[in-house]
């Protein structure tokens, strides 16, 4: 049989941008019992497609199921499985974190050392926004939890595969 | 010309070739219901929105066509959901109607407002809400295009009262412009080359055909293919039809068709379910490999290559894994096989079948569907043969959900696709009468018979009214054993007898005379050899007749794979 272990499967989805069209993908994934980590969506450069990243956990059975029950919308043009191409990923997180007098220059050296910015300031806290892969997104979160994290505002992943080199 | 909403509906029907509508007056559709009468299409006026959708369903498995039913907002739609629901588990092609109200006005908990395709959405092929009259003509071909195409299934459309008020300039699209629908119609030469190589070096086939079969119209391609191999052929519940049980002689005796093997599954033939236990080759065709036909997966056919050919990829490979997968039209892909087995006949097939089918004959031998006659009390499954009998095996049989299901299933041998209506895939008890009157409106001179249960055909009694005020002569066989009888078996032997919730005993209505105020013939048989006069009587009455045969109550449907088990692993008595 296939690759029966669970993991994290990246799933990008090109739709038309018709009313309800997300409810029918989130409607598919709870009546199946399909998971979702994580689900971004906005309009592309071609007026009325919507692009859809979605981040799912199962075996390879259950993943070629997601991608044909996708395909199978009738508001869906197009599923991209990564299961077998290289893609990049990218999310954005907004952390606002406890910055008293002790603790802002570390901070600011996390900042820099994750090429992060502060884009609000308060006499208590910075707002921070990172961008990166999971794990870098991860290993900044884990960096400030120590220090305080009061509030996190993530936008989900975005993926696109890579292009071909030659 | 500019026209209203109202008009447009109906001069799309029109295109759509609709004849009849099943539907159910309400505030939010009451100006279709007033431009009705000027079009020149059928209404059948129902008593309860269920009944409606059941009977659009019925009418589009009897005929093949879309069905469309036409309700109202609120409580009007919601009471469709059962009938949707029942389509989209058997791939049947309806278009519901929905009146909403004003545009203006969803979202606001109006009177008789639903989110009717929020309800849908997991139960439907596609839905639609019109919110300018500008999109009606496009949604209505679409829909339409979609119920019929692919996979078929039931789409509804919801319609804001504002919308089918409003005016515009009416154009019907000549085409359906669907960017992310292209259903895959034509199987892979490729793959019909490999699979039929597997074919060819097979010793003990099996085909394994379902409804894809009857909706695909390949009925008659695969009665070709199965002799062309000789190969054997069980089918689900819902291919019950798809090939002939019985053959006819040119002096117009019947024999059993000597490939057709039963019905398989849970309540499947001895011989179809060891004929699958020990086939080295299995070709389902449009089939989806349900619980209730595998049984313990593991247990399925263990010793065969599967071969699956279906026109929804998500069937293939969603229970199963599966050797060769043939995505395409059953029609399209028999057709294929067809012509790769004329041009490479395999050689020397008759003496190469001869063991596997003379093994088949000894596991059909053993264990006939049978039943112990009684002379004091009538065997349900005595009816059903009668039924068979009396109606030469050519009437359109419908039933509810349970034993009489079963009992039709296994007694009533169908020999035509398009004659044997049921709700498989939901078990919808309640199904039967309603969809008995849709396929009685496409053809009313067939002869049309629900086979029914005490239990179920309550569900949708009130439909006899709708039957009788149409004269649309139904006829309802009630086998009466005063039990849920299904429900009443699995605690017979699984739930130590408790038979809590099921007894029916003293506790359902006069059928006779519940058929009589309804307007319609009421009979009954108590005893054996009343059977055969009811049912003359009631197929030579040209109007909706009622049958009430109190049936013996201890009466089990066998064989039977109990669940979780494997299907070789049957209860025979």
């Amino acid at each position: 049989m296939e690759n029966s272990s669970k993991h994290r499967h990246t799933i990008g989805i090109l739709v038309q941008n018709v009313p309800g069209v997300l409810a029918r993908i989130v409607t598919l994934f709870a009546g199946r019992d399909f998971n979702i980590e994580n689900i971004t969506a906005a309009e592309t450069h071609e007026p009325g497609l919507t692009r859809i990243t979605l981040v799912t956990t199962g075996d390879d059975h259950i993943l070629s199921q997601i991608v044909k029950q996708l395909n199978k919308l009738i508001n869906v043009i197009k599923v991209f499985d990564f299961r077998d191409t290289e893609f990049v990923d990218r999310e954005m997180a907004l952390i606002k974190v406890r910055a008293e007098a002790p603790t802002r220059a570390e901070v600011l050296r996390i900042v820099d050392i994750f090429r992060a910015k502060v884009v609000d300031v308060s006499p208590h806290f910075y707002t921070l926004e990172v961008t990166g892969n999971e794990s870098k997104i991860a290993a900044i979160i884990e960096l400030l939890d120590q220090i305080g994290i009061v509030e996190i505002a993530r936008t989900g992943k975005a993926a696109l595969a890579r292009s071909k080199k030659h | 010309m500019k026209m209203k909403g109202a008009q447009i509906f109906f001069e799309c029907l029109k295109r759509e070739g609709v004849e009849v509508i099943f539907g159910f007056p309400g505030g939010s559709v009451l100006d279709i219901y007033h431009e009705m009468p000027k079009h020149d299409i059928r209404h059948i006026l129902v008593r309860h929105e269920q009944g409606a959708a059941h009977m659009a369903d019925g009418y589009a498995r009897a005929t093949g066509r879309v069905g469309v039913c036409l309700v109202t907002s609120g409580p009007g739609a919601t009471n469709t959901v059962t009938g949707i629901a029942t389509a989209n588990m058997d791939s049947i092609p309806i278009v519901v109607f929905t009146g909403q109200v004003p545009t203006a006005m969803i979202g606001d908990d109006a009177f008789q407002e639903v989110d009717i395709i929020g309800i849908t959405r997991p139960c439907t092929k596609h839905s639609y809400l019109v919110k300018d009259v500008n999109e009606l003509a496009r949604v209505i071909k679409e829909a339409f295009y979609l119920a019929r195409t692919g996979r078929p299934g039931p789409i509804v459309v919801d319609l804001p009262k504002d919308v089918i008020q409003a005016q515009t300039e009416f154009r019907y699209p000549k085409k359906v412009d669907l960017p992310g629908y292209h259903p895959t119609l034509e199987a892979h030469g490729g793959q019909i080359k490999r699979a039929y190589q597997l074919i060819k070096k097979s010793r003990h086939p099996v085909i394994y055909a379902g409804g894809g079969v009857i909706h695909g119209d390949a009925s008659e391609e695969l009665l070709q293919f199965a002799e062309m191999i000789r190969a054997p052929v069980t089918s689900t519940l819902m291919g019950l039809g798809c090939f002939p049980a019985e053959i006819r002689d040119k002096k117009g005796k019947r024999s059993p068709h000597p490939l057709w093997l039963g019905m398989l599954g849970m309540h499947g033939t001895y011989e179809a379910n060891m004929a699958v236990s020990n086939a080295d080759l299995l070709l389902a065709v449009g089939a989806r490999f349900d619980d209730r036909v595998t049984g313990k997966i593991s247990g399925f056919a263990p010793k065969a290559k599967y071969i699956h050919i279906d026109v929804d990829p998500t069937s293939i490979g969603k229970t199963v894994e599966v050797h060769i997968p043939i995505v395409g039209d059953c029609k399209n892909a028999l057709q294929k096989l067809i012509q790769t087995a004329e041009a490479e006949p395999v050689e020397g097939l008759e003496e190469a079948r001869a063991p596997w089918l003379e093994q088949i004959g000894l596991w059909r031998e053993a264990h006939p569907l049978r039943y112990a006659f009684d002379p004091q009390i009538i065997k349900p499954q005595y009816v059903v043969e009668k039924i068979h009998e009396l109606s030469g095996g050519d009437a359109i049989i419908t039933t509810e959900v349970g034993q009489n299901q079963m009992w039709a299933a296994q007694f009533y041998r169908f020999t035509r696709p398009r004659t044997f209506l049921s709700s498989g895939g939901l078990g919808t008890m309640g199904y039967g009468l309603p969809a008995a009157i849709g396929a009685q409106t496409a053809f009313p001179d067939r002869l049309v018979v629900d086979i029914a249960g005490d239990g179920s055909i309550q569900m949708n009694i009130q439909e006899l009214m709708t039957a009788v005020c149409n004269c649309l002569p139904v006829k309802v066989a009630i086998l009466r054993n005063q039990f849920l009888g299904m429900v009443r078996q699995w605690q017979e032997l699984f739930y130590e007898k408790n038979y809590c919730g099921t007894c029916l005993a003293d506790s359902s209505p006069d059928f006779v005379r519940l058929a009589e105020a309804y307007g319609a013939v009421g009979l009954r048989a108590t005893k054996p050899e009343e059977v055969e006069p009811v049912i003359r009587e009631a197929f030579a009455i040209k109007r909706p007749v009622l049958m009430d045969f109190l049936v013996s109550p201890a009466e089990g449907v066998y064989p039977m794979v109990p669940a979780g088990k494997s299907i070789s692993e049957m209860l025979l008595t």
